[in-house]
């Protein structure tokens, strides 16, 4: 049985915006009947002030694919159709009190039915970018493809490696032989094998601490315009070993995104220094 | 989970079933007074030794066994499934080949599966829209190079019962080791294995009214065996590891009780499960029943409602204090429904709205007309949400009505 929230079940015991909606000039249909999920968004867009008035939907699929359209519809109503293009599917996620990971596509679904709509209202021909393959890593929900297809992109070789990159694997690592697996693969169509060995990070020379600290600075640096256009902000607080303890200001402060935000700035940090790092609010330090 | 709990119907036997009282009765002194180690010298030992004897006759009494050391006691039937396959391959190491069913339980198929991956060649036999085998593919596949086949008894999902054994003379005569996977067999259809040529068989405590934690593998006599694990003398050396005393007794009495209850289960248990099938289908438009119905397990029926989910269904069905389960991919967090449901070419979106309902003794007619009572409403409930319904029917032309993109 699956965890889910008291706002999944009410979504889905009690769906708003349920069927067609007469005189709709935005559609969006997504899903893959092949998964069981297949969602139609319909929207009403007023032209003049660039608004949904109204959204309704018909799903296909499991309660929480029902409660994420559900969900949707009640989020984009009144929005302007750009602001309504910035929801992101951990937003749609977060409405609901949480999804678990093996239902993340279903807000990942309601997305994308969206962007589907915006564009058949605008007239542009949307195009999904997004292949989804069997979840791998539950602690991230990462799936076979995105691991396959970084493993290729970044001519990657060992497992320490996707974790790097994906962050599968960096978890309750349980999933390694199903990523082992998939590295053998990809490796054999190099002519290479797995090493049997669990290979250490490059030997590119190992950062100092102030060298790394300057690093992790100058990557928050890079962040912080961004948060402070929404009035936010973030500051370095303290490095201890791969945990980064950040303080989020402002707007940030206690903003619901903010655990989002974190996981951005997290991504990024490991991007640049190539290794597995952990973003906390500096509130979750230990003090001596 | 329900908010009544008094009123709850579990159709869901197949997944596990309730210890039968007596049962719990009968392996409850194992855990305090009877708490010996039967390979003891001493009379605590003893008494736990003489009832795992008894336990073991009844097993076997149930099976139709030739010799109570045919049967070897063991965790689960996970683990009967893989210690029979890799005792083959471990046993005729020149023999790299196996035959097995592409709608298998997972129990055997992903032991295939590994296998192959470490060069085995596996010959999948394939089924039919009704779930049924194309025994020339199996005689096909037959020769020296086959270390053993492992076909199921019966289908967990569909309650499709496969000709075991006759594949199994087929087998025999072509000096190749047979298996079956009867887990969802024993104890709902009879079974004599003395008069067959089946090698193993493996079974499941918990899905006969006996605790989870336990099951078995039968081996013939004669039948070449290499034990999984290898420790102490139990099981006569095939199954080392200190017995599950009170696990095995308890199954014991379930497969006594089994027994007695063949007769219930082909003709009550039955008869609930018809009017089941018959009360839905009339009731419920765009249905049908899966796998093979004249040819299937007394208390499973698998109907696919089309153009709507399983996991949803499901979750309305459990508001009302019904257990059932799906076929859908969403109730087990996977990309695709059933293999089952693919393997007998079912459109998508009639597999993902499969749901099985499985019966066992404790149930009850009015079990059986509250579902009928209830499902209509649950099915239109959710057919009014779907993009291939409109009104009371299925929107014209379903698949070109909606058709999403990346589908």
């Amino acid at each position: 049985m699956w965890d889910y929230s008291e706002e999944v079940k009410e979504h889905f015991y009690n769906p708003r915006n349920v069927g067609v909606l007469e005189g709709a000039n935005g559609v969006g249909d997504v899903g893959s009947i092949s998964c069981g999920d297949a969602l139609r968004l319909m929207l009403k867009v007023d032209a003049e002030s660039d608004t949904i008035t109204e959204a309704r939907f018909q799903t296909f699929g499991c309660g929480s694919a029902i409660a994420s359209s559900s969900a949707l519809t009640e989020m984009v109503k009144g929005m302007k159709l750009d602001e309504a293009l910035e929801i992101t599917n951990q937003q749609i996620a977060d409405f609901l009190g949480g999804l678990p990971p093996e239902k993340m596509h279903c807000s990942v679904m309601g997305r994308e039915a969206l962007h589907a709509a915006i564009a058949d209202y605008r007239g542009e021909v949307w195009e999904d970018d997004h292949e989804e393959g069997a979840l791998i890593c539950k602690c991230f929900g990462i799936d076979a493809v995105m691991i396959e297809e970084t493993i290729r992109a970044n001519n990657l070789s060992s497992l320490e490696e996707v974790t790097n990159y994906t962050k599968a694997g960096g978890g309750c690592a349980t999933c390694h032989e199903g990523i082992e697996e998939i590295l053998t693969k990809v490796l054999a169509e190099r002519g290479e094998t797995l090493s049997p060995v669990v290979k250490q990070p490059e030997p590119k020379a190992p950062l100092t601490n102030l060298q790394r600290i300057k690093r992790i600075e100058t990557v928050l640096e890079s962040i912080r315009p961004a948060l402070q256009r929404d009035h936010g902000d973030v500051e370095l607080v303290d490095v201890d070993g791969k945990t980064v303890y950040v303080n989020m200001t402002g707007a940030c402060s206690g903003c619901s995104q903010a655990a989002v935000t974190l996981g951005g700035i997290q991504q990024r940090l490991m991007e640049d220094l190539g290794e597995f790092v952990k973003v906390v609010p500096a509130s979750a330090m230990k003090r001596a | 989970m329900s908010e009544k709990a008094n009123n709850d119907v579990y159709l869901d036997n197949n997944a596990t079933t309730m210890v039968a009282p007596e049962v719990v009765a009968e392996m409850l002194p194992f855990f305090t007074e009877q708490f010996g180690n039967p390979s003891s010298m001493h009379r605590f030992g003893d008494k736990v030794g003489k009832a795992l004897k008894q336990a073991r006759a009844q097993v076997q009494s149930l099976l139709g066994a030739d010799l109570d050391s045919e049967i070897v006691f063991t965790s689960c039937g996970t683990e009967a499934d893989s210690t029979a396959i890799l005792s083959a391959c471990k046993a005729q190491p020149e023999r790299k080949e196996i035959i097995t069913t592409v709608v298998e339980h997972p129990a055997v198929m992903e032991v295939c599966k590994h296998l192959e991956k470490e060069g085995y060649k596996v010959h999948w036999l394939t089924v039919d829209k009704r779930g049924r085998l194309d025994m020339q593919q199996y005689i096909d596949a037959l020769s020296d190079q086959v270390a053993i086949v492992s076909v199921m008894w019966a289908n967990n999902e569909t309650g499709t019962l496969f000709p075991v054994q006759e594949m199994a003379e087929l087998a025999r005569t072509a000096g190749v080791m047979f298996h079956t996977d009867a887990v969802q067999a024993v104890g709902k259809v009879p079974i004599n294995l003395k008069d067959t040529a089946i090698d193993m068989l493996s079974l499941s405590g918990h899905k006969l009214h006996a605790p989870k934690g336990v099951g078995v593998l039968y081996v013939r006599r004669g039948t070449r065996f290499r034990p999984l694990l290898r420790g102490g003398h139990q099981e006569r050396g095939r199954r080392a590891g200190t017995e599950n005393a009170a696990g095995i007794i308890a199954l014991g009495k379930a497969c006594e009780m089994a027994q007695e209850g063949l007769e219930y289960e082909n003709s009550f248990v039955k008869a609930m499960r018809d009017r089941l099938e018959e009360g839905l289908l009339a009731a419920i438009p765009n249905c049908f029943v899966t796998g093979d119905p004249a040819n299937r397990l007394p208390n499973t029926v698998n109907i696919a409602f089309e153009y709507i989910e399983g996991e949803a269904i499901l979750m309305l069905l459990n508001r009302q204090g019904i257990a059932a389960s799906s076929g859908s991919a969403c109730t087990s967090g996977s990309l695709e429904p059933s293999h089952v449901m693919r393997a007998m070419d079912i459109p998508y979106t009639a597999a993902h709205g499969s749901i099985r309902f499985s019966l066992s003794r404790y149930n009850a007619m009015e079990d059986v007309e509250r579902v009928i009572e209830v499902m209509p409403a649950i099915v239109n409930q959710l057919r009014q949400l779907s993009p291939y319904w409109a009104g009371d029917k299925p929107a014209a032309n379903p698949e070109a009505a909606f058709s999403p993109t990346y589908a």
